[in-house]
């Protein structure tokens, strides 16, 4: 019904409460930029502290409004429904925002590191150049680091929402590119944090093709971005199928990329290698967390009655996954590269539950519980372990090589112990949250009627325990490596790790606390 | 009388029953504060330590002396702690099950255990761990208990590893001893496969009965599917293969003697190893609806009752022989599991009395080696009864209980389980018998190369007697292994009714299969003087020919077997990946390292071609995502 009394423009209607959480991250990032820029010469030396500040504010108060906002019970589509608040979304938004907190607060780490942080003095300068050792002398720092960080969570908030496919493109570009360029920035080791750097953008380059390929398919398909439209679309198809599964595959993969599945996997041990650790322990989980409650949203919203085919595919991929990262953590040296392995075989770990699918009588899936609450239980592990891998050193900076691990527990048993309970969690030994994690997605993949990947799962468990054990066993029963030495570290450090350390036991001995809420907002809305 | 008739209900825990988690806490809280409370608590842990366990197991007995007051069908006591977690529909529960079976298991543990707590203060003495060793002790009494005393799988499962966990620590607690760290490495591994079973037991319970407690398990199995039943069961046996280190999961439990001499006495004689039968007894109502899984138990416990004794006679490891004779009397309790109604009270019995014998003679090996400095190798001993008496008489009570002399406590169990397979099967009751003669013949191997025979020793060896604290114990224990299997002949198998089933009770002292049984033992004796006795012992293991000496020796070659068929594949697998994964990235790495500098345009050249190849793999993964999702269309 077009009537001359229908406006040409309507002002698109923004739920401004709802949304805060994300345009606070926004703008606190864009005042941290202007900060650098435009702070004032006596102020300068206080800039640290102020982008310190700005991050710690603005994810606290995001994290209240994601509080708040739960507990009103508001939901629904938001933004003219380019983004969905939903159960899934409130507990992706607090995990994300907790553990963000948590792996930035590893970034303001200077006493382990001889009084410096671990990021270049002047990242444009060329390695080795005078302009380094120009900056490095007057202590130049790049504070940058902080708003690029809000940056990537404002994307990973956006992204975990998201109810289009354009507005999940455009999340995911938001915060991939920070990303890529905190790769790129470690103060020691640059080449290689640089090759990092460039091959992540290049695979990110080429997996963001992919994936726009398939938005466009999908769109062909459906004459939508909405996931919602596409959903109708699949159960009353107008075109021809073959359109939906070209777009479902390269979409899936463009996806996958980001979770580190198995072949999509190639850059995640070059690039937990190369980036500075408490980068690497940023983007191990909450990149991981927000790539996979994407996955979970597209396919369990817009492709769920498409379940019986893109269910056969993600199972091949996950005993793939779960094979090569188990079977190919066995070999490594480094604790760094071993732990990038690990995260691989977790995404596996993952995946059975995505495959699974499975639903309660209620109809509600118990898999996005069980995924949430393993990459909570994941995280904590996560956040702790690369906190405690930057406290072993040489002379040079970090060591992440096995031989530099041997014997820690002689020197320094406090983080021999903590380091064999994060370990522990992730090999999913009971008492530790890794094992209710594990427990949860296989259980969920078995009542999916996957029991076949769930022997195989715990078959690959058992294989990447061994892993985690070596590590362990290198840093109780080794002779205690000469030439390392395990630097003293602040609260920045600290506080995390002993975070981390006690939501594991937490989230392994009572369990309950956290599950029921992840049970209690398991439900995607359409 | 059907066996379902006689399901006994649990009743609701009330007054003493309820505290019955006291006997796992105390043991827990006192094994955290010696850990967390540092070198203040060197001086008297050990002391708390001791009074930890002796608390328990007075909890135990007391438990115990309420349950004999109690009607027999209120003899399943159960208590609902709370809620662990849920999933979904299924819930998990925290329960603990007080019942015949389970508090007979409280008491081997926390009675054996607080007389090897004792004696550890002694042989422990002089170590600067002592305080980490008894905390790790304290750990696995109440990881242990937790086992025995869950009322569901999943809590049961919980103790496993944790009594897994307190194994490794104490295998290796003397990390500088690079076997020791190896062999705790080699259980860990070992006794993965095996949870690989159990974790996958619980889940095909969770789905065919909606929970994995003990009540709704054995509610459900008479509507179990065949061949769920069989899964189960075979599921379940793995698991109990590589706690109780029965074949072919058996090959850690000799490097396990690399712990010290208690641990193997406690966790690896007396109690831990034995939770696979425990588990096999706990689920018989399962093992019931599947003939497969029933068989798998005999056949399993058959072969490890004889491989074990075959490695028993020819290690001279004085630990490994009886670490190879703990794998084979285990053998003897898994065929007894196995055989059905008849022989789960003679499992639970021979377990019982084996745990008596087993650490009584693991103690006592210990204190030989106190006197011995610490030398295992029973060819540098001889004629010790002289100069050890209380170690020489005790550990000869354990040697007639454990050949089966009449009237000791392993003829009283062991003839019944000899019996019970003979009427089983012909085959299979040879094969015990064989087992027994075998016992008697390497039993009396050890007796003649460590106590009779004459001196070997080292140069500068004096051999003395270790003190009290550590004798009192084996005293202890000495009786135990004389007069414990007549204590209970007459009153175990009734007992045992509501938790293992009712059936006809065989009690008879001397029936023709143990006339022919007490023949055998005596012939295993006689050849062992023949070998041993007639002549001086070798002070250097004599080169042997003989194929059954050299398998025996090599411990039937598991190391090998399982590197060629498990461990090597893997490997080479995981090197094969990493070299597909890694080609790429480590040649630029240490391109890099090499040339810091100078290098960066080779470099630069290098990462490009490789962020191609990774491309293509890429391209590769969306073909193969692409072919996959196509076939199951077809499909």
């Amino acid at each position: 019904m077009t009537s001359m009394l229908v406006p040409l423009f309507t002002a698109p209607v923004i739920e401004f409460r709802e949304l805060a959480p994300v345009l606070i991250l926004f703008a606190a990032a864009i005042v941290g930029v202007l900060v650098d820029a435009f702070l004032l010469r006596d102020w300068r030396r206080w800039r640290d502290e102020i982008q310190m500040g700005l991050l710690i504010g603005s994810t606290v108060a995001a994290l209240v409004y994601v509080v708040l906002n739960a507990r009103k019970g508001l939901s629904g589509p938001l933004a003219m429904g380019s983004l969905m608040l939903d159960g899934p979304t409130y507990v992706a938004w607090g995990a994300l925002l907790v553990f963000g907190l948590l792996a930035v607060l590893v970034f303001r780490e200077r006493r382990v590191n001889g009084g410096v942080t671990v990021f270049a003095s002047a990242a444009s300068s060329v390695p080795g150049s005078v302009e380094e050792a120009e900056a490095d002398r007057v202590r130049l720092e790049q504070t940058e680091v902080y708003p690029l960080a809000l940056f990537a969570l404002t994307g990973m908030l956006v992204f975990v929402a998201a109810n289009d496919l354009l507005t999940l493109f455009v999340a995911l570009e938001v915060f991939s590119l920070p990303l890529y360029l905190l790769c790129g920035m470690a103060r020691r080791r640059r080449l290689l944090s640089q090759e990092a750097s460039l091959k992540y953008f290049l695979l990110g380059a080429f997996s963001s093709g992919i994936f726009l390929f398939g938005v466009a398919l999908l769109y062909a398909f459906a004459g939508s971005f909405r996931l919602g439209d596409i959903a109708a679309a699949v159960t009353a198809p107008q075109y021809g199928r073959g359109l939906l599964y070209a777009g479902l595959v390269l979409l899936v993969v463009g996806l996958l990329f980001k979770v580190g599945v198995v072949p999509f996997h190639n850059w995640t041990p070059d690039v937990y290698v190369g980036a500075p650790t408490p980068v690497t322990g940023f983007m191990a989980i909450c990149t991981k967390l927000a790539a996979v409650l994407a996955t979970l949203r597209v396919l369990y919203v817009a492709l769920g009655g498409e379940r019986w085919s893109w269910q056969p595919m993600l199972a091949v991929l996950a005993v793939l996954t779960m094979a090569l990262g188990a079977v190919a953590g066995l070999t490594q040296r480094d604790v760094k590269r071993m732990l990038a392995y690990s995260s691989i075989a977790h995404a596996g770990f993952l995946l059975t539950a995505v495959v699974g699918a499975s639903q309660d009588a209620a109809r509600t899936p118990t898999s996005v519980s069980a995924i949430l609450f393993y990459l909570i239980a994941y995280g904590f592990a996560t956040v702790g372990a690369f906190g405690l891998v930057t406290m072993v050193r040489n002379e040079a900076g970090e060591d992440n090589s096995f031989a530099a691990w041997s014997g820690l527990a002689k020197k320094n048993p406090w983080i021999a112990g903590l380091m064999s309970l994060f370990l522990l969690s992730f090999a999913g030994i009971p008492l530790t949250a890794g094992f209710i994690g594990k427990w949860t997605v296989f259980a969920a993949a078995w009542r999916g009627g996957y029991s076949w990947l769930v022997v195989v799962a715990v078959l690959l468990s058992l294989v990447a325990a061994y892993f985690y054990l070596r590590l362990i066993v290198v840093m109780f029963g080794g002779e205690p490596a000469r030439n390392s030495f395990v630097s003293e570290a602040s609260g920045w450090t600290w506080v995390p790790v002993l975070i981390g350390a006690a939501a594991t036991v937490w989230l392994g001995v009572l369990p309950d606390s956290v599950l029921s809420v992840a049970s209690g907002l398991g439900t995607f809305l359409r | 009388m059907t066996l379902l008739e006689t399901l006994v209900q649990p009743v609701a825990a009330t007054g003493m029953f309820a505290n019955a988690w006291w006997m796992i806490g105390a043991p827990l809280a006192v094994a955290a504060i010696l850990l967390l409370a540092g070198r203040v608590a060197d001086a008297w842990g050990h002391f708390l330590a001791v009074a930890a366990v002796v608390f328990s197991f007075a909890v135990a007995a007391c438990l115990f002396a309420q349950l004999l007051g109690r009607a027999v069908d209120a003899r399943i006591v159960e208590s609902q702690l709370f809620t662990w977690f849920s999933v979904g529909a299924w819930t998990f529960d925290v329960g603990l099950q007080v019942d015949p079976l389970s508090i007979l298991f409280a008491l081997l543990i926390t009675g054996v255990g607080s007389l090897i707590h004792i004696y550890s203060i002694g042989y422990m003495a002089h170590d600067p761990r002592r305080r980490r060793f008894f905390a790790y002790l304290n750990l696995f009494v109440a990881a242990m208990l937790t086992l025995v005393l869950a009322n569901n799988y999943l809590i049961l499962f919980v103790g496993w590893e944790g009594v897994g966990l307190a194994s490794y620590l104490l295998i290796s607690f003397w990390q500088e001893k690079h076997s020791a760290a190896a062999a705790g490495v080699k259980a860990f591994v070992m006794n993965r496969v095996g949870d690989f079973g159990m974790l996958l037991a619980i889940f095909s319970m969770l789905v065919m009965f909606g929970g994995s407690s003990f009540t709704a398990v054995n509610h459900g199995a008479a509507n179990l599917p065949p061949l769920w039943a069989t899964l189960i069961g075979l599921f379940l046996l793995l698991g109990a293969c590589g706690k109780s280190a029965q074949v072919p999961l058996q090959a850690w439990l000799l490097d396990a003697m690399e712990g010290p001499t208690p641990v193997s006495a406690l966790i690896h004689a007396a109690t831990m190893v034995t939770a696979g039968v425990y588990l096999v007894v706990r689920s018989h109502v399962l093992f019931e609806q599947s003939a497969i899984a029933q068989t798998a138990v005999v056949l399993v416990g058959t072969v490890t009752l004889l491989a074990g004794a075959w490695i028993g006679t020819s290690q001279d490891d004085i630990k490994k022989v009886l670490a190879g004779s703990t794998m084979s009397q285990i053998g003897y309790m898994m065929l007894a599991a196995g055989i059905g109604p008849a022989g789960y009270a003679f499992a639970i019995f021979h377990l019982l009395t084996h745990g008596f014998f087993k650490a009584n003679m693991f103690l006592g090996a210990g204190s030989v080696m106190h006197g011995m400095h610490d030398d295992v190798n029973m060819r540098n001993y001889g004629r010790l009864a002289q100069y050890m008496k209380y170690t020489y008489w005790t550990f000869f009570c354990g040697y007639i209980a454990i050949i089966g002399v009449p009237l000791t406590a392993g003829f009283f169990s062991k003839d019944h389980i000899i019996e019970a397979a003979f009427h089983h099967n012909l085959i299979i009751g040879l094969c015990a018998l064989l087992g027994a003669g075998i016992t008697a013949f390497y039993m009396t191997r050890l007796m003649f190369m460590t106590f009779w025979s004459e001196k070997r020793w080292e140069p500068g060896v004096h051999p003395h007697e270790s003190p009290k604290v550590m004798t009192i114990p084996l005293v202890v224990l000495a009786v135990l292994s004389l007069v414990g299997g007549a204590a209970m002949n007459w009153w175990i198998q009734t007992w045992l009714e509501p938790a293992a089933g009712n059936h006809a009770h065989e009690v008879a002292l001397f029936t023709p299969i143990g006339g022919v049984t007490i023949a055998v033992v005596a012939a295993g004796v006689a050849l062992g003087w023949y070998v041993f006795g007639r002549n001086p012992i070798p002070k250097v293991a004599p080169a042997s020919r003989n194929p059954f000496t050299l398998v025996g020796r090599n411990v039937l070659y598991g190391d090998l077997i399982n590197d060629s068929v498990a461990v090597k594949p893997t490997y080479a697998l995981g090197r094969a990946a990493v070299a597909t994964d890694d080609a790429a990235l480590d040649g630029a790495v240490d391109g890099l390292a090499r040339g810091f500098g100078g290098l960066s345009v080779v470099v630069r050249k290098l990462q490009t071609g490789y962020a191609r190849s990774y491309a293509l793999t890429m391209t590769t993964g969306v073909l193969l995502a692409a072919v996959v999702l196509i076939l199951s269309q077809l499909a």
